[in-house]
């Protein structure tokens, strides 16, 4: 079989010796033009005059255009239209583009960029939710609000309440690749554009919208991507849009690349967020009511702002079953950049939020928090449903017949095995042990601390926008045998096309690679979704699966007709094929095929099933199935200076049947570091401007290569998914990211060892030393 | 404009045109084809643009996207064309990063590559320290680490050795005549002789001095300015020695020659002074330090440099030249006011002397990340003990100040006293006279103050020999 195996990314030979060509190193004819965008100083203000003279005589300069000579402008968003392309009359934040330089070379366009005169009307800024809210500047009409149960009353009558506001950061992608497109002018007005997107068909809609062209006239290639991480869902618009003008313009081929500090300066992030909370609970630490606010930065406009603030209320919950629960979610309009994508889409903001909530509750109670997340624990899939009496306060019972536990948005929660899972962890990472042996050790250590957190994930599986739950794929078997694939899913370095073609050449028997790889297409497959919600694998596989199967059946049919045999005693394996006795080549068996006028090519289409979903309501079943894993980890601080680091790491992840355990164990550590550096190190600084200081790795700054655990122990859970997905398998790019939660918690831990108890950590995020020791500062007392 | 020549990837390449300021990477990229080097961040802060550098003085690893063509006269670079043999078969380190999943996305993979390949000619096997400039946002590094101890006993193709001192003599064209050719815009001086080029810089004092170019790559990269006349001064070898003066006693002294790169100093550091060779450790990355010298950090006048701290606490002297005049003083006195050094035109730090013992120092550093940060705070300590007491202090800063600069009113309430934490936590005061600290990206001013003053508390605990640093401690 060949889906399953650990085979290494079909790309890495051409990766390791720097063949592997992404945009920027696609050669284009000596007459390719070069862009650069030329940015506001500015983070709100009308723009009153514009003198761009001295970027026109700039040396290399073909061409300068601004709104003035853009009366249609065209526009970047991929929601509510509201980003045109070039600042029209005003700016809305530091770094948006205004003018656009056309030039001989990537250089002369930089250097001409900087050389605009543009004068302003500054307008006040709103840069922080709180300045926001206060001038009620949001997106949509009002707060977002889901409620189920009563949680106010509940948390007036709990026994105990603990109550706290949490800022939590945002993260600059900082994918390696930067933004990059090339347009290449066609015959006939159309036009050919590489982008660097994980987002095709948008790029295309975007591209055509612009040019007035039909979508059909406009081709989106993109071979790979140097990392996306949600970045390069929408942000990339901009960059393929002014390529296509300029290429428009003047007939030449237009390329474009932010330099990193541009890149930094103008695209989005991770929403930040201050998130208050609300929690009334019993002496086990039961959660009986809870209120949450977020207090979301979405930025200056729209983008993918309104689901990423969903999916920030719907994992609000993670792995606890919340009786009584609000959550009220304020979407907030901001002189920022527009805040977009990033693995987890909100996901992981909302989950931040309940982990810590119980790790507030379990420092009240001084209890072990595992012994809390355990007591708040959604039931058992194991355990029979219908066993327990149905929720009293669920008032989707009619939907939830079986009886499972329901989420707050009412989705009955079938498949849950949070336990099983943390009690392996907790087992092979010698959790309890270990947790002993900190207390001994921080009782023997005066300056350093270590603390030690296990937490869990559950992640919700499938576009919150039903519609974009469907695929395609194209399979072709040429007469030779050799097989080429191609489908929506882009690659950006997961591993998608390597999984695609695993299961692709597993339909006919062949080893993976013997099915070429070929670069997402819109003329191919059209009408994609973008690469995102860790859907790749299980929309683009099925529907890889679809199309592949379709061909063999036929070319099952034709042996099976010729040797007087069942189509399905025709058996694909091991690269020949056999039936009724005979024993071909699979190349033999396509030229038979192909001379007996079978067609060998086949599209595949797949649709999730299952999911339905209000969002207004905030009620349905968003989501296929749960992701789910758990992660134990180590860390130490210095209680002088804040500095921290993590010791240990164990996880134990659920990916169902691994389509590729080699790769699933790649993602689940990158997302685990990527996580990590989320609440760490990874601090963007706005100064009181609205100027991003951060915008470059020389101050902002990932993990680096020591930052990963010294010890690190990711091990696969290896079960079956109980949906019918590509091969049983379970989509893995993001839930493991929220993995990372655990070394947050291990922190507030370390600190919380440093005073007597009486007085909460309350570690915002991220936890850069400087955060670590106000906290220590603050439970000793002295503030 | 400059006639230059080196070896790429073996092969003899004699560039006769070379603007002064054409980066390696974009001439790779945009001249030569060769696309597996890659921008990713344009500053020396990523590493996807990591070559191997081999000179008479071996191979090392550089960031070409400011690394500058006239500095490869005379080398020999491979690139990751370069690195797998000729006939196509992958280096060790190409095939372990294979077997061991250690490319997703692969972007930043040829600069992982390189550097792997590059510690691996080198017999290096402290891979997060040969790694700490390679940024990988997929893998979260530990296949990558997997792939190079996999790697670390396998033989050493046979052709990257390539570069003999006699071969690079011979592709080298000699610098030393081409000085005041006249360029377009900026002549170059590539000089070899160090009176010649004292003598020259002081007829030409509003020249740019480029050793390792890590800052002034980035003046020319971000912020497209006009260097003018520049300099290249990686051809002065008598720049680049450290001398041992004395006879193993203990007023031995060190002499550095302003040329010597971070990384040299780090390994002359190790032995004698443990605790500043830590914090060298994590000056930049191992490409940073390679191309970065001791007399470019002292001489740049940041104020959040991590050489100068160390060196005023150690009681380093400085050597200033101006074409036959030479002058010295006191580290601390160089560093007039923020970037304002007591320099005079035409006049050059020629190096730096230090003792040879100081083994009351300690330097700390502080920063978001441990690796490949800029210091939100670089506090170093140096005290004289007499029986328990403090006799002498000399306690210097970096980040705390528009200049390097030492903590007077602390190091004079400290003088008198036993070193112990009680002590030291009294200081604070004291540091509050001495310092008014900034706010900025790296830290607020508060923080800092109260986290410099709590180095002094860290310094009581460590000569203690109490467990003072997180990177010392293992699950």
């Amino acid at each position: 079989m060949t889906a399953g195996r650990a085979l290494p990314h079909d790309a890495a030979p051409l990766h390791v010796t720097g063949q592997a060509r992404y945009i920027d190193d696609v050669p284009s004819p000596g007459t390719a033009l070069h862009l650069a965008f030329g940015l506001s100083t500015i983070a709100h203000g009308a723009i009153t005059g514009m003198d761009l003279s001295a970027v026109r005589a700039a040396p290399g300069v073909v061409a300068v255009l601004s709104a003035d000579d853009l009366p249609d402008m065209p526009d970047c968003s991929p929601s509510a239209h509201d980003e045109p392309l070039l600042a029209v009359g005003a700016v809305h934040y530091l770094g948006q583009p205004v003018f656009l330089v056309i030039a001989e070379s990537h250089l002369a366009a930089r250097r001409a960029a900087r050389l605009g005169k543009i004068t302003y009307v500054e307008r006040p800024a709103i840069l922080t939710v709180d300045e926001a809210l206060a001038a009620n500047s949001r997106f949509e009409s009002g707060p977002v609000v889901w409620a189920r149960g009563d949680a106010a009353s509940a948390i007036a009558a709990a026994p105990h309440v603990v109550e706290g506001r949490m800022e939590v950061g945002g993260q600059e992608h900082f994918y390696l690749e930067g933004q990059v497109a090339l347009a290449l002018p066609q015959e006939g007005g159309d036009m050919v554009v590489m982008s660097s997107t994980q987002h095709p068909t948008e790029v295309q809609h975007k591209v055509a919208h612009a040019l007035h062209l039909p979508m059909s006239a406009v081709r989106v290639e993109v071979r790979r991507m140097g990392g996306g991480f949600g970045g390069k869902e929408s942000q990339g618009n901009a960059l393929a849009i002014a390529c296509a003008l300029a290429a428009r313009a003047t007939g030449r081929p237009a390329r474009m690349r932010y330099d990193r500090d541009d890149d930094m300066m103008i695209t989005g992030k991770r929403h930040d967020l201050a998130i208050l909370y609300r929690a009334g609970f019993d002496g086990a630490g039961r959660l009986l009511g809870l209120e949450f606010t977020h207090l979301v930065r979405c930025g200056w406009s729209q983008d993918l702002s309104l689901p990423v603030a969903d999916r920030a209320m719907l994992h609000a919950d993670n792995c606890y079953h919340l009786p009584a629960v609000r959550i009220e979610s304020h979407r907030l309009r901001t002189n920022t950049q527009s805040a977009t994508a990033f693995r987890g889409f909100g996901g992981p903001q909302g989950m931040v939020g309940i982990e810590r909530v119980i790790d507030h509750v379990a420092h009240a109670l001084k209890r072990d928090p595992l012994e809390v997340r355990r007591a708040n624990f959604y039931r058992a899939a194991a355990e029979r449903p219908g066993v327990s009496p149905p929720d009293p306060q669920d008032i989707s019972a009619k939907m939830n017949e079986g009886g499972y536990q329901t989420t707050h948005y009412h989705m009955p929660v079938e498949d849950f095995i949070g336990h099983e899972i943390v009690a392996a962890l907790e087992a092979s990472a010698d959790y309890r042990a270990r947790r002993a042996a900190v207390a001994v050790w921080n009782a023997a250590n005066g300056v350093l601390k270590k603390g030690i957190a296990l937490t869990p994930v559950k992640f919700g599986i499938s576009f919150t926008l039903t519609w974009l739950n469907q695929a395609g794929a194209l399979v072709h078997v040429y007469q030779d045998g050799s097989v080429a694939l191609n489908h929506g899913g882009t690659e950006m370095g997961q591993g998608l096309f390597q999984k695609v073609a695993q299961v692709a050449a597993g339909v006919f028997g062949l080893e993976a690679d013997a099915v070429k790889i070929t670069a997402t297409d819109t003329a191919k497959v059209p009408n994609t979704s973008a690469t995102a919600a860790s859907s790749g694998a299980d929309l683009n596989g099925m529907a890889a699966r679809v199309a592949a199967e379709a061909i063999r059946d036929r070319m099952a049919d034709h042996l099976a007709e010729r040797h007087q045999a069942r189509a399905a005693d025709v058996v694909f394996a091991g690269g020949r094929v056999r039936v009724a006795g005979a024993d071909y080549s699979f190349a033999e068996a396509a030229a038979m095929a192909y001379q007996a006028r079978v067609s060998l090519s086949s599209t595949g289409f797949y649709r999730t099933p299952r999911i339905v979903w209000d969002r207004i309501r905030g009620t349905g079943r968003p989501f296929f199935y749960f992701a789910y894993g758990a992660a134990v980890t180590e860390v130490v601080i210095d209680t002088l200076t804040g500095e921290n680091r993590i010791l240990r790491t164990d996880i134990l992840h659920d990916t169902g049947t691994s389509l590729n355990p080699a790769i699933d164990i790649g993602q689940i550590e990158g997302a685990y570091v990527q996580g990590a550096g989320w609440l760490t190190t990874e601090e963007l600084v706005w100064d009181g401007k609205g100027r991003l200081a951060t915008h470059a790795p020389s101050t902002y700054k990932i993990p680096a290569c020591s930052d990963r655990p010294e010890v690190f122990n990711v091990t696969l859970w290896g079960r079956e998914n109980r949906e019918d997905t590509v091969g049983k398998s379970k989509a893995v790019g993001e839930p493991p990211f929220m993995l990372g939660i655990s070394a947050l918690m291990a922190l507030s831990d370390a600190v919380a060892a440093c005073g007597d108890g009486s007085v909460y950590p309350a570690l915002d995020a991220p936890a850069t030393p400087e955060r670590v020791l106000m906290a220590v500062k603050r439970v000793r007392g002295d503030v | 404009m400059a006639d230059i020549a080196f070896l790429l990837n073996g092969a003899p390449v004699r560039i006769a045109d070379a603007a002064p300021t054409r980066t390696l990477l974009d001439w790779l990229r945009e001249d030569r084809g060769l696309t597996g080097t890659k921008e990713g961040c344009n500053e020396g802060d990523c590493g996807a643009c990591t070559v191997m550098v081999t000179d008479g003085r071996g191979a090392r690893a550089l960031n070409a996207c400011i690394l500058f063509l006239p500095q490869l006269d005379g080398r020999a670079v491979r690139s990751i064309e370069g690195i797998a043999a000729p006939d196509g078969t992958l280096h060790p380190v190409q095939q372990a990063m294979i077997d061991h999943h250690g490319s997703q996305c692969g972007f930043c993979t040829p600069g992982f590559v390189v550097s792997m390949a590059t510690a691996h000619l080198n017999g290096r096997t402290d891979h997060d320290d040969a790694l700490a400039g390679n940024l990988c946002r997929c893998t979260g590094y530990a296949p990558i680490v997997r792939a190079a101890r996999a790697a670390e006993t396998a033989p050493v193709p046979p052709h990257l050795h390539d570069a003999p001192a006699f071969i690079l003599a011979e592709v080298s064209s000699g610098g030393e005549a081409r000085e005041g050719r006249g360029g377009q815009t900026a002549p170059l001086s590539a000089p070899r002789d160090l009176d010649a080029f004292a003598d020259w810089y002081a007829a030409n004092p509003d020249a740019t001095l480029i050793a390792g170019a890590t800052d002034v790559g980035l003046w020319v990269n971000k912020d497209f300015r006009d260097l003018g006349t520049v300099a290249f001064l990686g051809g002065l070898t008598d720049l680049q020695r450290i001398d041992h003066h004395g006879t193993g006693g203990r007023g031995d002294t060190l002499r550095i020659g302003a040329g010597v790169t971070v990384a040299d100093l780090l390994t002359a550091m190790r032995p004698l002074h443990p605790s500043f060779a830590e914090l060298l450790r994590r000056y930049g990355s191992d490409q940073v330090r390679n191309a970065a010298t001791i007399g470019g950090n002292i001489a740049n006048g940041s104020p959040i440099g991590d050489g100068p701290p160390a060196l005023i606490a150690i009681g380093a002297t400085l050597h200033l030249r101006q074409g036959a005049a030479r002058r010295e003083m006191p580290l601390e006195d160089f560093f007039l006011d923020y970037r304002r050094q007591d320099r005079r035109p035409g006049e050059f730090v020629e190096a730096v002397t230090i003792p040879a013992a100081a083994p009351a120092l300690r330097c700390y550093k502080l920063s978001k990340r441990f690796d490949q940060d800029i210091s939100a705070v670089c506090g170093c300590f140096n005290v004289t003990l007499d029986g328990g007491v403090v006799t002498a202090a000399r306690i210097a800063f970096g980040g705390m100040a528009g200049t390097p600069k030492r903590a007077a009113a602390v190091e004079v309430a400290l003088v008198g006293q036993p070193l112990t934490p009680a002590v030291a936590a009294a200081l604070k005061p004291a540091f509050a006279e001495d310092f008014t600290p900034l706010s900025d990206m790296r830290a607020s001013a508060a923080y800092r103050l109260e986290a410099a003053a709590n180095m002094a508390i860290r310094y009581a605990h460590d000569m203690a020999g109490t467990p003072v640093s997180v990177l010392g401690v293992r699950a």
